[in-house]
């Protein structure tokens, strides 16, 4: 923590100007859960600050407080030095705070210039909205953010790269003193970054300050003139960026050394317990075959659209292939439906947990025990005692965190919420489960939980196919990896063959 | 964050105190208050016979109401239940006339309702149709052929023991419809609140997508709730039939909505996810209370729904207004 202290001093000395947006030990709670912890931050003009912190360090809770979605429980918001509070979204857009978010929220059936434009059109007589004006202005912001595209098609005719960068130009068309760029280049194409990265110089140099939030260190270090830590909703540093290293950035981040984020396990496999051959998929995936063994963790990596989800949810009967054979246990298996999958032993914990892993409006012991009704009642009533009994013993097991089993699932963290998917499916003694970017978005206490709890299963002789698009996280914890490119597999890779170069080249196809 | 295994309690409300602050409290609070409310307005209203007479008001509405809460909690609904109502009539007087006996019509009434149910719940969940559509269309084509059949005619000479369903009583003042009505409910009642199946709906009405990725078959459990609500409408087909002792094609007409509203009124979620069958009991009786007692007042038909619909709208309302206000 000396260092802290130190780069704070070099801050302090390097900018004798009032920040235009700060926050002042600023606390955040949920029911349960401590998000963010008397944090403090800076922005000033022209700058532009790297917001950093694993999943789950309270990042995004501090961009939905800039921007007026969530209101502190403590400290305040100071704009140009004064105090001022955001009760609305409008309220911050009103003070020039804009944000493009991790995942943005557009509208599929509205023409791209609405998209950009929704909420503040420009208007012409009696109000209603000029439509050529609308066109004209997101045309501009649209070629200036390097995006070639019409705005009168639809966005849902769009790529995912593009619906992007429609959101970017969204948060441009607000004439903002702020921009904060939450994982922007998430789901870009490197050209696309290039792009983005002369965007932000072009803000920088309009005076604007900049919120940038990303996990890409080499992107933190292009860009970023000071950076701000997070770990677990405190503030653990801040400082100029020429003044740190990234293993220091890596370190404050995880509060230990990097290489003991993952469990050790023995890593000893038995029978083949799965076979899939040569699936298929009109659109979405091609030849897909491979073995998965008990107690083996097959990670499976590639790029955002490479269609491994699409697989997966293929193999638990969510979609249809169109030719294919599984084989399970030795016996041919025929899934038509998630029901039937998990009558088979294949659980799929999804990585949007809050429409497909959970139901957020029931209780916990609800929807850990969906699945498993048919144990915990008799005859087809219900026995309460017996579905608590079963969701305290698996939420136990996970180590969750909530006020009481009876809580809704809506009001836990996201790392809980995933333990609650988890605890779900193991109530129902699957063989084989998918994990589906496990810890995506989640705190990195209930992250090592998480990788932990895999390592048990595996040891237990449970088969676990683990979709990743983190690096470390599939080098860390798989026996094996499948790399995905295009809907096809493009390599298999085990033992030294595992390294991040082999896996970037082989997902990108080069 | 760091502390180790804690206890996480079962509940921290109990069953009971939720009971308390739930709809349903607030609703036997508003049929108290109407019921005391008549009783001063009307010397006729505190007298066992009209009260009994009070309850065919909405026994028959109710026996589809208790299936339709289940599946507008499950997201969907079924707008044609007073077609299959007319439609199932017209089959049993039909019936009639070829000389079909009590039992025989009984088959038929039901019979025609579960078709009318698998048809709708076919559309809806194997054709992936929206069910607003599917039953607005069916509405008009099962109300259609009754039309086609009957005309401007009716049927009539049901058998005289035919007539117990609508008419009959099983003790005193307690009909045989107020009877079935119960027994309806408190199997609705455990069904949706005491079942795997219940909690199947809740979870679908909720989430859908989560429901089938958490291994519900989603499509059958529509399909039967479709099938239930088709098997009452032939329920309460063979009850109105009974009580009128003549099928017309306008049988049961505009039913639909007041079933709807008495979903709606007990505490049902339009949208889909909650809702309680003990609030349906109460809005049921709600609903007989208010058109009974202005029945007694002889306040006209139009007046009613007038009043219907404001009850509608202030019990809805009041609940969100009260929570705007505290926060």
């Amino acid at each position: 923590m000396l260092m802290e202290t130190d780069q704070k001093s070099v801050l302090a000395s390097t900018e004798s100007e009032i920040p235009v947006l700060a926050l002042n030990a600023v606390t955040k709670t949920f029911p349960g859960v401590t998000a963010l912890s008397e944090v403090s931050l800076e922005l000033f003009p022209g700058k532009v600050t790297a917001l950093v912190g694993e999943n789950g360090a309270g990042k995004s809770t501090v961009v939905k407080i800039l921007t007026g979605i969530y209101q502190p429980n403590g400290g305040q918001i100071e704009i140009d030095g004064s105090p001022i509070r955001f009760p609305t979204a409008q309220d911050a857009g009103d003070a020039g705070v804009t944000a493009i978010h991790q995942e943005t929220v557009l509208f599929d059936e509205l023409s791209v210039a609405e998209n950009v434009f929704l909420g503040h059109a420009p208007r012409g007589r009696f109000g209603l909205i000029d439509t050529s004006a609308m066109m004209e202005r997101a045309r501009e912001i649209l070629e200036s953010v390097g995006a070639h595209i019409d705005p009168r098609t639809k966005l849902k005719d769009l790529g995912i790269a593009n619906k992007h960068l429609v959101a970017i130009a969204r948060a441009l068309s607000i004439d903002a003193r702020v921009v904060i760029m939450d994982e922007p280049t998430a789901a870009l194409s490197q050209k696309e970054i290039e792009e983005l990265y002369d965007l932000v110089e072009e803000l920088k140099g309009q005076g604007k300050a900049i919120l940038f939030i990303s996990h890409k260190f080499d992107e933190i270090f292009r860009i970023a003139d000071s950076y701000t830590v997070f770990r677990d909703g405190a503030l653990v540093g801040s400082g100029a960026i020429a003044d740190v290293t990234e293993a220091e950035l890596v370190k404050m981040m995880v509060g230990r050394d990097v290489s003991q984020i993952f469990p050790d396990r023995e890593r000893k496999t038995g029978d083949e317990i799965l076979a899939v051959d040569g699936y298929e998929h009109p659109t979405e995936f091609a030849d897909i075959s491979f073995v998965l063994r008990r107690g083996e963790i097959l990670g499976f990596y590639g790029l955002v659209g490479a269609g491994r989800s699409e697989f997966m949810q293929s193999l638990f009967g969510i979609t249809r292939p169109s030719a294919g054979d599984v084989t399970i246990d030795g016996e041919r298996a025929i899934i038509r439906s998630p029901a039937d999958a998990v009558g088979k032993g294949i659980v799929y914990v999804p990585e949007d947990r809050g429409r497909q892993g959970t139901i957020t409006a029931l209780p916990i012991f609800q929807n850990v025990t969906l699945p498993s009704l048919g144990r915990t009642s008799k005859n087809g009533f219900l026995k309460l005692a017996e579905e608590f009994q079963l969701a305290r013993e698996y939420t136990e097991r996970l180590d969750l965190r909530a006020a009481s089993l009876d809580t809704d699932v809506g009001n836990l963290s996201g790392g809980n919420q995933q333990k609650v998917v988890i605890a779900k499916w193991l109530a129902t003694h699957p063989k084989i489960i998918i994990l589906d970017e496990p810890t995506k978005g989640i705190d990195i206490g209930s992250k090592a939980a998480v990788h932990e709890f895999m390592a048990e299963l595996a040891a237990q002789g449970l088969a676990v196919i683990m979709v990743s698009s983190e690096i470390p996280e599939v080098l860390g914890m798989s026996d094996r990896v499948i790399v995905m490119r295009e809907g096809r597999i493009a390599a298999e890779l085990s033992g030294d063959d595992m390294t991040p170069e082999t896996l970037v080249r082989h997902a990108a196809g080069i | 964050m760091t502390d180790t295994t804690r206890f996480i309690p079962d509940r921290l409300q109990s069953p009971l105190e939720r009971r308390l602050k739930s709809w349903e409290t607030l609703l036997l609070a508003v049929a108290v208050a109407i019921f005391i409310v008549n009783s001063f307005t009307s010397p006729y209203f505190l007298n066992a016979w009209n009260l009994s007479d009070m309850t065919f008001n909405f026994t028959e509405k109710a026996m589809i109401a208790f299936a339709m809460a289940l599946l507008i909690i499950a997201g969907e609904i079924d707008l044609s239940v007073a077609s299959i109502i007319a439609l199932a009539s017209t089959a049993m007087g039909a019936a009639v006339q070829i000389g079909l006996g009590t039992p025989g019509l009984v088959l038929v009434g039901l019979g025609v309702g579960l078709i009318c149910g698998a048809f709708n719940g076919f559309l809806v969940t194997k054709m992936g149709l929206p069910s607003i559509v599917v039953t607005i269309g069916t509405m008009s084509l099962f109300r259609g052929i009754s039309y086609i059949v009957l005309g401007d005619q009716a049927y009539r000479g049901y058998p005289s023991d035919f007539s117990f369903f609508g008419q009959g009583y099983v003790f005193w003042v307690i009909s045989f419809e107020f009877v079935l009505f119960a027994i309806i409910a408190l199997v609705y009642f455990v069904i949706l609140h005491k079942t795997n199946f219940g909690r199947a709906v809740y979870a679908i009405g909720n989430n859908p997508v989560g429901a089938e990725f958490s291994g519900i078959r989603v499509a059958r459990v529509k399909f039967i709730l479709f099938l239930l609500t088709g098997l009452m409408s032939g329920v309460a087909a063979i009850c109105l039939t009974s009580r009128l002792a003549s099928t017309r094609p306008s049988i049961a007409f505009g039913w639909e909505l007041e079933i709807v509203t008495m979903v709606v009124l007990g505490g049902v979620s339009i949208l889909g996810g909650s809702g309680s069958i003990p609030g349906v009991v109460i809005a049921a009786f709600v609903m007989g209370l208010v058109t009974f007692g202005l029945g007694l007042l002889n306040v006209p038909g139009i007046v009613m729904s007038i009043v219907i619909g404001a009850l509608l709208i202030g019990v809805i309302a009041l609940p969100r207004l009260w929570e705007k206000w505290r926060t």
